[in-house]
C-alpha cells in the first residue's frame, strides 16, 4: 500500500478510536438535547400566566370607565389613590395608575407598584395605552377605527429576484438558524481537526518517534497522510453532529415551534459546507503543521495555536453586526481572508447570500493559502522537527526557511 | 558495490560546521564503526545518510544510487532521539512501523513473534508501550529497526540505557546480522563496545575525520613499543629495556626505539624466570583517540 495511505489509515483509525475524540463526538447532540430540555423546563415554568390579573386605577380626569378588559387584564376603578393603595398592600392588584385632571393638556400618568422593576413591563404599557385611546376615541370614532388606532397595520414583505418573481429564499431569522448552526459547527470541526494535526506531529516529535518515521517516509508523505487522515476523522465528527441534526431539530420543534418550523436550506448551501470544510480545514492544518514544527512540546504548540483558532471563532464575536449589517465592506474583506473565510462565508451565505466573485475570490486565496502552507509546513517540518529545547524565535525561522 | 559511498559531504549551521569534507564508506558484510565525542559530527552524518536532512556539498550513495523512497525500504534505522507511540500496543506500533517499510501485515505479523520471542518479550506483545520499561521499549525499537531484513542497519547509540543482559543480547544480534552479510553502520561513543564489534572505523572530532580504516591496523600504527608480562622470579635489568611499570596481576616493559618483543621475549626467558604471560601491549581505542584528539574524552 502506498505510504501516504498507510499514513492517512493509521490517523485515521488512530483517531477515532481515541476517548477524547469519542466524548467530543458525541457531546455536541448531547448539549443539545440538554439545551432542548432546559429550555422546556424554564418555559413551563415561565408559561405566560392565565390567570386575570388585576390592575387599579384612578380617574381624576373623568370618562374613562370603558374598556376595562384588554385580555386576561382587567382595570378596576378606584375612586381615591388611597382606595388603591390599600388595594395594592392588600395585594388584591398587582398595580395602579392615576389619570390626573390635567392629563388630556400634559400626557403625564402615574403608576404605582409593590416590585422594583428593571424596564417599564411591555404588556402593561400597551393596556394602559390601548385603554387610554379606546376612551378618547369612544363615541367620537367607529369602533373599527379605534381597533385600527390600537393596531395600525401588518407588515408582509415578499423578496423578489431579478426577473421580479417570488424569491425561493424570503430570509428571516428562520432562513438563518440552520447556516448560523452549520457555521458554529464549521467552527468546531475546523478547530478541532487542526487540533488533532497539531497533537499529532507535536506528539511524535515530543516522543521523539519523528526522526524514526523520517527513516520511512518523506516529510511531504507525512504531512498529507497526516493532515488527510485527521480530515477525514474532523468530517467523521461533522457527519455524526449532521445526522443528529435532523432529529434534534424535530425535537427541538416540538418544544420550541414556531421559528424552526420555518426553517428552509438551500441546497447549494450544503456543497459550499463541504467546501469550506475541506478549505478551512486545510488551511487550519497546514498551520497546525507548522506550529507543531517549530514547538519543543505539545503544551508549548497548544498555547500557540489558541491564537490563530482566534480567527475561526472572531466572526461569532462580530455576529451582531455581521446580522445588522451583512454586506459590509469590512465582512467582504474577512471572507476573502483565509482564517476568517469559511466561517464568515458560511454566515452570511444564510443571511442574505454571498456575491458569485467574492466566493471565487475567497476560494481561490484558500486554495492558494494551503499550496504555500504545506509548502511551508514541509520546509518547516523538515528544519525544526528534529530540533529539540527552546523554540525559536521568528527571526531564525525566516533565516532559515531562506536557507531552505 | 559498498552499502555506502560517503563523498566529501559538508553541513553548516547557523553558528557552526557540524561535518566538514567527510568522506568515507561502508562495505557489505562488516560492521563499522562510527565513533567519536558527543557533538563531533556523528549524529549529523547519519542523518544526512537517511535524508532526512540535506548536505551543503557532497554526495551520499546508498547500495550505488542516491537515496530515494523506495530505497529507504532497504535501510533500517534506529536514531538517537528515540520513541514510540506511547498509547499503542507493542505488536501495533511494530506493524505499522515495519508497514512504513514495505512490509505486509501478515508476514510483519509473523517476523514481529519471532524477533519477540528471540529477544524474550514475546510476553509483552500486547501490553502497550508506555507499560514498558525503558530498557524494553529499547529492545522493540531495535526490533522495528530490523523487522523488515534491511540490507544496512545504521544504529546511533544503540546501547545506551541497556542493561549487561540485553547489551549483550544486542551485540550477538548485531554480530547475525553481519554474518547474514548485512551492513551495519554503529555510531557511538562508547569506545569499548567499537573495539569489541567492528572491523572497520571512522573516528571524527568536531566535523573532520582524525582516523579512518581497519580497527585492527589502527591499533597496530598506534600501538606503543611496550610488552605486558605475568612471571615468577626476580627480573633484574633486561636489555633494551627503558622502564618497567608495575600493576595489579602484570608489569608492563617499555622497550628502547631498537628493540623488538622478539628479542625480549629471548632475553627474558635466558634470565630463567617463569613467565605465565607475555603479549605486544595493544592501546586501547580510547587511548588512540586521546592522544589523535589531545584531548581528556571519554
Amino acid at each position: 500500500m502506498n505510504k501516504t495511505l498507510l499514513i492517512f489509515r493509521h490517523e485515521f483509525l488512530h483517531t477515532i478510536k481515541r476517548t477524547g475524540f469519542i466524548i467530543l463526538t458525541l457531546a455536541l447532540p448531547v448539549l443539545a438535547l440538554l439545551g432542548i430540555g432546559v429550555f422546556q423546563i424554564v418555559s413551563e415554568i415561565n408559561k405566560p400566566p392565565t390567570e386575570v390579573i388585576r390592575i387599579g386605577y384612578v380617574d381624576e380626569a373623568g370618562g374613562f370607565d370603558q374598556f376595562t378588559t384588554q385580555g386576561n387584564i382587567t382595570l378596576v376603578r378606584f375612586d381615591t389613590p388611597e382606595a388603591a393603595t390599600q388595594a395594592l398592600n392588600k395585594k388584591d392588584i398587582k398595580e395602579y395608575f392615576i389619570i390626573p385632571p390635567d392629563f388630556i393638556s400634559t400626557g403625564i400618568i402615574s403608576r404605582y407598584t409593590a416590585q422594583r422593576e428593571l424596564t417599564l413591563p411591555a404588556a402593561t404599557t400597551a393596556v394602559i395605552k390601548n385603554f387610554i385611546v379606546s376612551n378618547l376615541l369612544a363615541g367620537k370614532v367607529p369602533m373599527n377605527t379605534i381597533a385600527k388606532v390600537e393596531a395600525p397595520l401588518n407588515l408582509v414583505t415578499t423578496t423578489l429576484t431579478s426577473t421580479g418573481a417570488v424569491a425561493p429564499q424570503q430570509g428571516g431569522f428562520g432562513n438563518f438558524i440552520i447556516p448560523g448552526i452549520f457555521s458554529l459547527l464549521l467552527m468546531f470541526a475546523i478547530i478541532f481537526s487542526s487540533i488533532y494535526v497539531l497533537q499529532s506531529l507535536s506528539e511524535e516529535k515530543e516522543n521523539r518517534l519523528m526522526e524514526i518515521l523520517l527513516s520511512s517516509v518523506s516529510t511531504r508523505q507525512l504531512l498529507t497522510g497526516k493532515v488527510l487522515g485527521l480530515g477525514a476523522a474532523g468530517l467523521v465528527q461533522v457527519i455524526v453532529w449532521v445526522i443528529s441534526f435532523p432529529l434534534l431539530l424535530k425535537l427541538a420543534s416540538s418544544s420550541i415551534g414556531g421559528i424552526i418550523s420555518t426553517i428552509q436550506l438551500p441546497a447549494s448551501f450544503l456543497v459550499f459546507g463541504v467546501v469550506y470544510f475541506i478549505l478551512g480545514f486545510s488551511v487550519f492544518a497546514v498551520l497546525s503543521a507548522s506550529v507543531a514544527a517549530i514547538s519543543p512540546t505539545v503544551q508549548e504548540a497548544q498555547g500557540l495555536s489558541s491564537i490563530y483558532t482566534l480567527f475561526a471563532i472572531a466572526p461569532f464575536w462580530f455576529l451582531s453586526l455581521i446580522l445588522l449589517f451583512p454586506n459590509n465592506p469590512v465582512w467582504v474583506v474577512f471572507s476573502i481572508f483565509p482564517f476568517t473565510a469559511p466561517v464568515l462565508v458560511m454566515l452570511r451565505l444564510g443571511l442574505t447570500g454571498v456575491p458569485v466573485w467574492q466566493l471565487i475570490v475567497s476560494i481561490a486565496v484558500l486554495s492558494l493559502s494551503i499550496v504555500g502552507g504545506m509548502l511551508l509546513a514541509a520546509k518547516l517540518l523538515r528544519t525544526y522537527i528534529l530540533m529539540y529545547g527552546k523554540r525559536p524565535n521568528f527571526k531564525e525561522i525566516i533565516g532559515n526557511v531562506k536557507r531552505g | 558495490m559498498h552499502a555506502v559511498e560517503v563523498n566529501r559531504i559538508v553541513k553548516s549551521y547557523a553558528d557552526k560546521v557540524a561535518v566538514d569534507d567527510l568522506s568515507f564508506s561502508v562495505a557489505q558484510n562488516e560492521i563499522f564503526g562510527l565513533i567519536g565525542p558527543n557533538g563531533a559530527g556523528k549524529t549529523t552524518t547519519i542523518r544526512m545518510m537517511m535524508d532526512i536532512i540535506k548536505p551543503d556539498f557532497g554526495q551520499i550513495a546508498i547500495f550505488g544510487e542516491k537515496l530515494s523512497e523506495s530505497s529507504k525500504n532497504k535501510l533500517g534505522y534506529l536514531p538517537e532521539e528515540r520513541g514510540l507511540y506511547r498509547k499503542l500496543r507493542v505488536i501495533d506500533s511494530i506493524i505499522y512501523l515495519a508497514s512504513l517499510k514495505g512490509m505486509e501485515k501478515h508476514s510483519a505479523e509473523v517476523k514481529a513473534d519471532e524477533l519477540l520471542n528471540k529477544t524474550g518479550m514475546l510476553s509483552n506483545k500486547n501490553k502497550k508501550i508506555e507499560d514498558l520499561s525503558r530498557g524494553m521499549s529499547q529492545i522493540i525499537q531495535f526490533i522495528v529497526t530490523i523487522i523488515h531484513d534491511p540490507e544496512l542497519v545504521i544504529l546511533d547509540e544503540p546501547f545506551s540505557g541497556l542493561d549487561p543482559v540485553n547489551t549483550e543480547l544486542l551485540k550477538q544480534m548485531l554480530l547475525d546480522l553481519r554474518n547474514q552479510g548485512k551492513a551495519v553502520i554503529l555510531s557511538t561513543h562508547q569506545m569499548n563496545q567499537v573495539e569489541e564489534l567492528c572491523d572497520r572505523i571512522l573516528m571524527i572530532n568536531n566535523g573532520h575525520a582524525v582516523l579512518y580504516g581497519n580497527l585492527k591496523e589502527i591499533k597496530t600504527k598506534y600501538r606503543s613499543n611496550s610488552i605486558i608480562i605475568d612471571f615468577e622470579g626476580e627480573l633484574g635489568q633486561v636489555l633494551g629495556v627503558t622502564e618497567k611499570r608495575t600493576h595489579k596481576g602484570y608489569v608492563k616493559l617499555i622497550l628502547d626505539g631498537n628493540t623488538t618483543p622478539k628479542q625480549v621475549l629471548e632475553r627474558l626467558v635466558s634470565t630463567g624466570i617463569v613467565i605465565n604471560r607475555f603479549e605486544v601491549a595493544m592501546p586501547s581505542l580510547n587511548e588512540i583517540f586521546l592522544k589523535v584528539v589531545g584531548k581528556n574524552h571519554e
